[in-house]
């Protein structure tokens, strides 16, 4: 167990060194794919960990990334009305932009507002016991709703082209190369601090319950647990996770827009859990980090190809590595032991069995 | 009164166009528990069938005989569908019965592969059929013009339904499907051979996803991406009719259809899109089964 610990450290510290081996552009990508690891671990947590398939994480990602967003466009505009709004013949700040002024508020409404938006829809969903397919269903539906009504309030949200051209933040100017630097390092901590959490959170007794709700849920109801509000609990953590995830990249990247939250980035932010590993936290790190390198490799070389690549992933993964690469190693691993334990001959039947 | 004919027709001809998509769903989702992501790519193919048969016979037949090319893409675009739907049922989909989100998954990344091929043979902008010419015009009740396309497609969607009821109800092999989709291990033990009925029954679902598809040409141009446009309303819909209940699956697309279309008279196509979503999320908080669910005393 402390070989695993001293592993993650090492991954940790790697990560947070990278502004010494990594070139501008490349860190600048790694910090991109370092927000949506955060996401990953928020899925992870209600999907591998408590049987939850959420389709809708693209909405608290985008809504935490919103909130930040109104207020570097509020700064950036230095007291006057934003250009997107001008352009759309608003003559007034509309009056829930105006607390968004505020830095403090801003950052708190991008995690508190997608972790409420959660708590309340799954609250109604896991009462009422609408689980599985139908819940993912749902969430599917909920990513249609704030999709087009992000692009239909062109006058509110800045429309299809969201949210952009930002220049500082609490008055320091974003596009320093230090301060690239310091994002970037920022990023590292948060999802360090995020997967220390997360697998606090699994190794606790609250944790066992929530595995517990994905292997037999009324069994769980039965022996006195209430599962509605372990379920509500663990999907506004994630939405909550998702929503930092958003404001750091939001900082790094300085856009965001109605296209980032929809239906497919939604779903792909599962298949980074997928490929990574469902039932553990750090595959789900690792899968968002090759994921994402493996997409912005391939739509540099051949656009035309990754959506093909990306469809037989889902394919594979689903059929031949349900637990991802991390169940892979372990699966490959384990064979060697007993391989090892059976004096290095593994015999034709045992590989039948396993 | 004009506007109020309109208005009632605009939403059964809505109605009828989400019945048509969802009414395959209704058998792939609805009676065999399966999620198809890749369903709205079987209406794609069916959309492009009809571009197809279109293409050939404006070269190889003579001129008098185009306006029936119609009647040929109809089953045309069954047949490819039910090809499509039997093949990914073969390969994949049978070793997913049990894991329904594994399903979800995996069939997404057959749509995103298909509308990719789609996209590779076809190219990237909406190609438009030019629609045979007997659907041009409607006809005039009341001060409202009632389109010939929009009155074929409700034609078209109550034949189907029509024949769907007489096979499930009155032939030996759709009996059998709802033997399987009740209780599919006493079934099995009575001789039903559940693998053929299974595959049986995604196909005849996809085909009709493929025959949406055919009717969709009618109305505008068909692209790549025409089946993700209708793939979440449809899911929505017969969720809402209640899971397993093809009557319920109706009164969810009429429905819709007509809250859809009083919305967007009020408010617009977009904000319409918002007050249907919010409305079906909100009813199922009420009732999570559905507007026609069985009655089942089983937990899970």
């Amino acid at each position: 167990m402390d070989k695993k610990k001293l592993g993650y450290w090492l991954f940790f510290i790697a990560l947070f060194l990278g502004p010494l081996y990594l070139t501008e552009f490349r860190l600048a990508l790694m910090g991109k794919f370092l927000c949506f690891a955060i996401v990953a671990l928020g899925i992870c947590l209600i999907w591998g960990y408590t049987g939850i398939l959420s389709l809708g994480h693209g909405v608290y990602f985008g809504l935490g990334a919103y909130c930040t967003a109104m207020y570097l466009k509020l700064e950036s505009a230095g007291g006057e009305l934003p250009d997107f709004m001008e352009w759309s013949g608003v003559s007034a700040l509309p009056a829930f932009w105006q607390p968004f002024s505020n830095p403090v508020f801003a950052l708190g409404a991008s995690l508190v507002i997608p972790a409420l938006l959660a708590a309340m829809l799954g609250f109604l969903t896991f009462k009422n016991r609408i689980k599985g397919v139908y819940f993912s269903l749902i969430s599917q539906a909920v990513v249609v709703v704030f999709v087009t009504l992000f692009v239909a309030k062109q006058d509110w949200t800045g429309g299809t082209n969201g949210l952009t051209n930002f220049t500082t933040f609490l008055g320091i100017s974003l596009s320093s190369p230090l301060v690239q630097i310091a994002l970037y390092m920022l990023t590292v901590i948060t999802l360090g601090i995020s997967f220390a959490l997360a697998s606090r959170l699994t190794n606790s007794r609250a944790g066992r319950v929530l595995s517990a709700i994905r292997d037999g849920e009324n069994r769980v109801r039965f022996l006195g647990f209430n599962p509605t509000s372990y379920k509500v609990f663990v999907y506004s953590l994630s939405a909550a996770l998702a929503g930092l995830a958003g404001t750091l990249f939001v900082l790094q990247v300085g856009l965001i827009s109605p296209a980032m939250m929809g239906i497919i980035p939604s779903i792909e932010m599962v298949l980074w859990v997928a490929v990574g590993g469902r039932h553990s936290l750090i595959g789900a790190i690792l899968g968002a980090v090759i994921v994402n390198s493996a997409k912005s490799f391939f739509s540099e070389t051949y656009p035309d190809i990754w959506s093909i690549f990306l469809g037989l992933l889902f394919i594979i993964v689903v059929m031949f590595l349900p637990n991802g690469l991390v169940g892979m190693v372990q699966s490959w691993k384990d064979k060697r032991k007993k391989s090892k334990q059976k004096g290095g001959t593994a015999n034709a039947t045992d590989s039948v069995v396993s | 009164m004009a506007v109020v004919i309109t208005q009632i027709f605009n939403g059964i001809s809505l109605g009828s166009i989400l019945l048509l998509i969802a009414l395959g769903l209704a058998i792939t989702f609805g009676l065999m528990n399966v999620i198809n992501m890749a369903h709205g790519e079987f209406i794609m193919a069916g959309a492009y069938t009809t571009y197809v048969v279109q293409q050939a016979f404006s070269q190889y037949v003579p001129e008098s005989f185009f306006n029936y090319y119609y009647v040929a893409a109809i089953p045309l675009s069954f047949l490819i569908g039910a090809l499509l739907g039997f093949v990914l049922e073969k390969t994949l989909i049978r070793f997913l019965y049990h894991r329904p989100l594994d399903s979800l998954l995996a069939t997404w990344g057959v749509s995103l592969i298909l509308q990719q091929v789609a996209r590779s043979i076809f190219g990237a902008p909406n190609v438009a059929v030019t629609s045979p010419a007997w659907l041009d015009g409607g006809i005039a009740i009341a001060g409202a013009v009632l389109p010939y396309k929009r009155l074929f497609i409700i034609a078209l969607v109550t034949i189907c339904m029509i024949s769907l009821y007489l096979y499930l109800d009155k032939t030996a092999a759709g009996r059998k499907m709802r033997a399987v989709t009740m209780n599919r291990s006493m079934a099995s033990s009575l001789g039903v051979s559940t693998k053929k009925v299974d595959a049986a029954a995604f196909a005849i679902g996809s085909g009709l996803a493929g025959v949406a598809g055919c009717a969709l040409t009618v109305l505008g141009p068909i692209g790549s991406t025409i089946g993700t446009y209708y793939i979440v309303d449809a899911f929505m819909i017969v969720i809402l009719g209640g899971i397993g209940s093809l009557i319920g699956t109706v009164f969810g697309a009429l429905s819709v259809g007509m809250l859809g279309t009083i919305a967007e008279f009020w408010t617009g196509a977009s904000m319409a899109k918002v007050i249907v979503f919010v409305a079906i999320i909100a009813f199922l908080q009420y009732k999570p089964a559905g507007l026609f669910s069985a009655r089942t005393r089983s937990l899970e």
